[in-house]
């Protein structure tokens, strides 16, 4: 990356402490534009939006903060769907505790895949990533709770805490807003925790944070736990909103998607990977007319993202109002 | 003073590359309190043995103590632990980090392997104070908001000095701190060295035989991965093999 030449890049990328006050704003405004947006958009819409959204910010934790490019993440977005899905239809448990089991199950999930994959480093690390991930995703096409092909459908959403009845878009909206935001601040309080601190570090040089004694693998398998939780929250909620944990979910194609999404927002951005989870959500949605064609859209995307505006579109902001977004 | 006042030890020290011996049987003593020069031609295992020293790599032979413990099992981020820093060759910043947070992650060290990703970040800024005084101790303190990655090659140096001492390590190990500088950045660096030295120990590959005359106390020159010859500047200038040594990589 030619840093030297593009200084208001650097500072763009640069999460400084002094410069949080535009953070609270965005935040402010997004909050505001999800508690309105059911007046205008679809509900249901919104909520595959906030699913990925969460999705791409708990992949980009990873790949922005820490510097690791996961290419297995489908497995704990997947692997959540079918946890809720099970939790929620076969065992009968409520929404809360189904996702919550979906999000420990992906804990484990991601400590047992961190272990093994942190080892190795760069590509090595996304070829074991998308090797294991696809070992998961051959077992869940084998394994009898999972229905194969079919998956598990008709997930009853239930009521939240036994109260609140969630067969209501509007109702399961406002759940699910909530829970988004509460994984995306979890994310950004991370981001900008001491801990947070030291996984830049580590993404910016690695050798140098060990020989300041820094015991990298741990702070590493952390993030990568925590990110592998979220996604497991965000996939989750998925299973529950639309009632169905399927293959797709943990598919390869799932890993390439969020890592799309995270690109064309931009990645290591605070607000880009929600930005590029709505742009993808929203071209599968219109486009969804086109058949097949949807895939090659979205790889005309991703070359333009490469080649023109490599920061994404969050990214590309964040330079020219000279902040980091 | 104790009797042995050896701060770093290493016995018999050797590391093998595929049947290559990069590093043969070496033996380093390294007085506490003193400037400690490796020097040697290329390829003499300077490096190499740096890599040893801090664990980054794992010697085929030998042992290594410091302040008398046997520290050859451990890791490298354990030997940063009990007071070992080094620098590298190429400059090690925190590119997209600012000056000030760069020393900052060497200063919040002191909190321990800290996970709580849930703290604001706001228990940082009690290290602000300690951070600011080690830039101005290295002279860049007016670019303390400044990202590490936009500062020219001398003041990044300063910077990753000024990270490395705010760890107060015990013993400091620069590579190469004065590699592809100007005269003018050499000269200041070698009085920086100088000034952080004091009440340290510092050991230090070099190649600018001007830094390392003005500087070390003691020389150990390396060749072909042993060690050749070692004391003050003067001996070490004297010596015939050590002329020889350098020579004849000059023309070879």
């Amino acid at each position: 990356m030619a840093v030297r030449s593009e200084p208001a890049a650097i500072r763009a990328a640069t999460g400084t402490g002094n410069g949080l006050r535009h953070h609270q704003l965005g935040m402010a405004l997004l909050a505001a534009a999800l508690v309105f947006a059911p007046l205008v958009l679809y509900p249901v819409f919104l909520m595959k939006v906030l699913c990925f959204a969460l999705f791409a910010c708990a992949f980009n934790l990873l790949v922005g903060y820490v510097g690791l490019l996961s290419f297995g993440h489908a497995a704990f977005f997947g692997t959540a769907a079918y946890a809720a899905g099970h939790a929620a239809k076969v065992w009968g448990l409520p929404p809360e505790l189904a996702v919550l089991f979906a999000t420990a199950c992906s804990a484990v999930l991601g400590l047992a895949f961190g272990w093994l994959a942190i080892r190795r480093q760069g590509i090595y690390f996304a070829m074991i990533t998308l090797a294991l991930a696809q070992m998961l995703y051959f077992f869940y096409l084998q394994a009898p709770f999972t229905g194969g092909e079919d998956g598990i459908q008709a997930i009853p959403r239930g009521r939240l805490f036994g109260l609140i009845d969630l067969a209501n878009d509007l109702v399961m909206y406002w759940v699910v807003l909530a829970v988004f935001f509460a994984g995306f601040l979890l994310i950004y309080r991370t981001i900008h925790s001491p801990f947070g601190q030291v996984l830049k570090a580590i993404r910016e040089n690695e050798p140098r944070a060990v020989s300041l004694g820094y015991d990298t693998d741990r702070y590493k398998l952390v993030a990568f736990t925590l990110s592998a939780a979220l996604s497991g929250l965000a996939g989750g909620t998925k299973a529950i909103v639309f009632r169905l944990a399927s293959l797709t979910d943990v598919h390869w194609t799932m890993s390439g998607e969020v890592v799309l999404m995270a690109l064309v927002g931009g990645l290591g951005t605070v607000f880009g990977p929600i930005v590029g989870a709505a742009v993808v959500v929203s071209l599968q949605n219109y486009l969804a007319g086109l058949g097949h064609w949807v895939t090659i859209v979205q790889g005309l995307i991703f070359v333009a993202c490469v080649l023109a505006f490599r920061r994404g579109i969050v990214g590309e902001l964040a330079r020219l109002v000279g902040k980091p977004l | 003073m104790a009797v042995d006042d050896a701060i770093l030890e290493t016995e018999g020290l050797s590391k093998e590359f595929r049947g290559f011996l990069a590093v043969k049987n070496v033996h380093l003593r390294i007085r506490r309190g003193t400037i400690h020069a490796l020097i040697g031609p290329n390829g003499a295992g300077k490096t190499t043995c740096f890599n040893l020293l801090t664990k980054f790599l794992q010697p085929t032979a030998g042992r290594i103590r410091f302040e008398g413990r046997d520290i050859t099992a451990l890791r490298p981020a354990q030997v940063a632990k009990l007071g070992i820093v080094r620098s590298f060759q190429i400059s090690a910043v925190f590119g997209h980090l600012t000056a000030l947070e760069n020393v900052r992650v060497a200063l919040q060290r002191e909190r321990g392997e800290s996970f709580d990703f849930w703290r604001s970040h706001s228990v940082l800024r009690a290290y602000d104070g300690r951070a600011r005084e080690l830039l101005a101790a290295v002279g860049i303190e007016a670019m303390a908001e400044v990202p590490a990655a936009e500062l020219a090659y001398g003041q990044k140096r300063a910077l990753e000095l000024a990270t490395t001492i705010a760890l107060e390590p015990a013993l400091m190990l620069l590579d190469e701190p004065t590699a592809g500088m100007g005269r003018e950045d050499v000269g200041r660096i070698a009085a920086l060295i100088k000034q952080v030295a004091k009440g340290r120990t510092v050991l230090m590959v070099e190649h600018n035989l001007a830094v390392v005359a003005d500087l070390s106390d003691t020389i150990t020159v390396l060749a072909r991965g042993e060690v050749l010859a070692e004391g003050d500047y003067a001996q070490i200038s004297a010596d015939p093999r050590v002329r020889e040594a350098y020579l004849g990589s000059e023309e070879g």
